[in-house]
């Protein structure tokens, strides 16, 4: 399977809930998802595709919270990220995808205490890199955060 | 009653090098639960690459290890070419190899040592961390750096390799292969290592699809994924050499994994210095546009992820980073539950989780004209110790 057979594999299967797909080069494509259907393409992509789960990413953009859910093809050598907007930064919800994969587990506690992105279904989202008595609301890689200047006074 | 207790390791403890803290719910001797808490060294090199220009970024990633201080920056410069269509010239790409094999040996090595004395089997230590000098010597003539290479940057490499230092590289891989042969026998052959490894801390390959495991972790539980055969990047395409997997999935199969690798590492570095062909090393490349790019690279305990997004300034706007034991870690849930705790540590350890790296001392004051090489170190070491012992009454 080559990328151009993935793509097209995976809008034929979900149809219009495929936004838009750019594909950038024999190896590299980026495919535009709702938010609500994130679950049940990775499901297609991991189970029955047998991609490679890789990681996800999120990032803070004008528009709302990005969420990038990458995958890689071992067979053929190609990657597939799969990128839904959340558009509400004030309350960014989007379902956990740890009931398809535990490779999940911590990513997701990851992006929740370092973006404030809920994922709706994961119990665990205790903090995995932050300090346990940091302060809640407070999100380090949103852009609206400003990193602290250290007073060497006091150190 | 519930006979259940709790033993807490770390997270400061005098084994691990690094802070990490386990917390192991035994029942007699048997593991029945584990959690771990990280973050005791997160240190935010997402965000700081984000205030740091293209080239910046580079030398902030080289810091996130000491040991894959090759890898990261493969992979962040190969997410940047990946943004441009960056072209890297030829000979580049076989500098970039060499150091990515170099890095994996000496990682591998440390690891070797590293599980030897967790085992209590210092011997294997001792050896495997002595025959790591070779090479980190050979690291030394090709990069100028034992650790933290600053080799790489977007576009191709920064230092070529010399002619007259092709040959010292080649004796010094020639001795190095032959105490890798008595360090494999000492190990793959010794009965009280397969009495503590076989069998032990068993990942099936269900699993280890599942947890999307990279890497020796990976390839030890017979899933065939290997970055530099899958993704071909560097001159990895170029020649010849195997992919090392095996069924069992216990400690065991990932120590044979991880010898074995040393080998395949060997031949591709004489296959790279000699198929090397002549020509520049960099091609120079201008402004990064706006645009999102990935580089995966194949560092000595797995897959490393950069994702890079641009907007067109000259410093990222995003810069996600995924180490490889970052989904290697998450295993202990499978392997560690249902074992002895006193085969705990070796299991927490298959992994592979990075470790700091060693140092060394070089004395050069160019105002006095002193030089001092490490030979001169030890012995100025050994008169200090002579002088305690006198002081002390020890003979």
């Amino acid at each position: 399977m080559n990328i151009d057979e993935a793509l097209k594999s995976i809008t034929d299967h979900f149809g219009s809930r495929v936004l838009k797909v750019s594909r950038r080069s024999v190896k590299r494509a980026y495919i535009d998802i709702y938010p609500k259907d994130v679950v049940d393409i990775v499901r297609y992509m991991f189970k029955d595709m047998a991609f490679r789960f890789n990681i996800a990413s999120a990032v803070d953009d004008f528009d709302g919270l990005e969420i990038l859910y990458h995958f890689s093809y071992d067979t053929s050598g190609f990657v597939i990220s799969v990128r839904a907007l959340l558009k509400d930064k004030s309350d960014p919800h989007i379902d956990t995808i740890t009931e398809v994969t535990r490779s999940a587990w911590w990513i997701e506690r990851e992006i929740h205490e370092l973006f404030g992105i809920e994922f709706d279904g994961n119990k665990d989202l205790r903090p995995l890199l932050l300090p346990d008595d940091w302060p809640s609301g407070v999100y380090p890689l949103r852009k609206n955060f400003v990193v602290p200047k250290r007073d060497s006074r006091k150190e | 009653m519930s006979h259940k207790a709790h033993v807490p390791i770390g997270p400061y403890h005098p084994l691990q090098e690094e802070p990490e803290f386990y917390k192991l719910v035994v029942d007699g001797e048997k593991v029945v639960d584990v959690d771990v808490r990280i973050g005791y060294n997160h240190r935010g090199i997402e965000k700081i690459s984000e205030s740091k220009n293209f080239d910046q970024s580079i030398f902030i990633v080289e810091r996130i290890c000491g040991i894959c201080s090759s890898s990261h920056p493969i992979a962040c410069v190969q997410a940047i070419e990946d943004i441009a269509d960056i072209p890297v010239p030829e000979r580049a790409l076989y500098i970039r190899s060499i150091n990515q094999e170099l890095e994996r040996i000496h990682s591998h090595l440390l690891w070797l040592g590293l599980a030897g004395h967790f085992l209590g089997y210092n011997t294997v230590f001792m050896w495997a961390w002595k025959y790591r000098e070779l090479i980190c010597d050979i690291m030394e003539t090709v990069t100028g750096n034992r650790q933290n290479y600053a080799m790489h940057k977007v576009g191709g490499v920064r230092r070529d390799i010399e002619r007259e230092h092709v040959s010292y590289i080649l004796t010094r891989l020639d001795e190095f292969l032959k105490q890798l042969d008595m360090l494999k026998g000492a190990v793959l052959d010794d009965p009280v290592i397969h009495a503590r490894l076989k069998g032990v801390g068993v990942l099936t390959k269900e699993a280890a699809i599942d947890y999307a495991t990279l890497g020796p972790v990976a390839r030890a539980s017979g899933v065939d994924i290997d970055v530099r055969r899958d993704h071909p990047y560097a001159a990895y395409d170029k020649i010849k050499w195997n992919v090392i997997t095996r069924e069992e999935g216990d400690v065991f199969a990932k120590t044979v994994v991880r010898i074995l690798e040393m080998y395949e590492s060997a031949s591709i570095i004489r296959q790279c210095l000699d198929k090397m062909p002549q020509g520049p090393i960099d091609s120079n490349p201008k402004d990064i546009p706006a645009g999102e790019g990935i580089g995966l690279a194949e560092a000595p305990r797995g897959e490393c992820f950069h994702y890079i997004k641009s907007d067109g300034t000259n410093s990222p706007t995003r810069h996600k980073i995924r180490a490889p034991t970052y989904m290697n870690f998450p295993t202990f849930k499978e392997t560690v539950i249902g074992e002895t705790i006193s085969d705990a540590t070796i299991i927490l350890a298959g992994i592979d989780p990075c470790y700091c790296c060693t140092e060394r001392m070089l004395i050069v004051d160019t105002k006095d004209k002193i030089f001092m090489n490490v030979e001169e170190l030890i012995r100025l070491s050994q008169e200090a110790t002579a002088r305690i012992k006198e002081k002390m009454g020890i003979k």
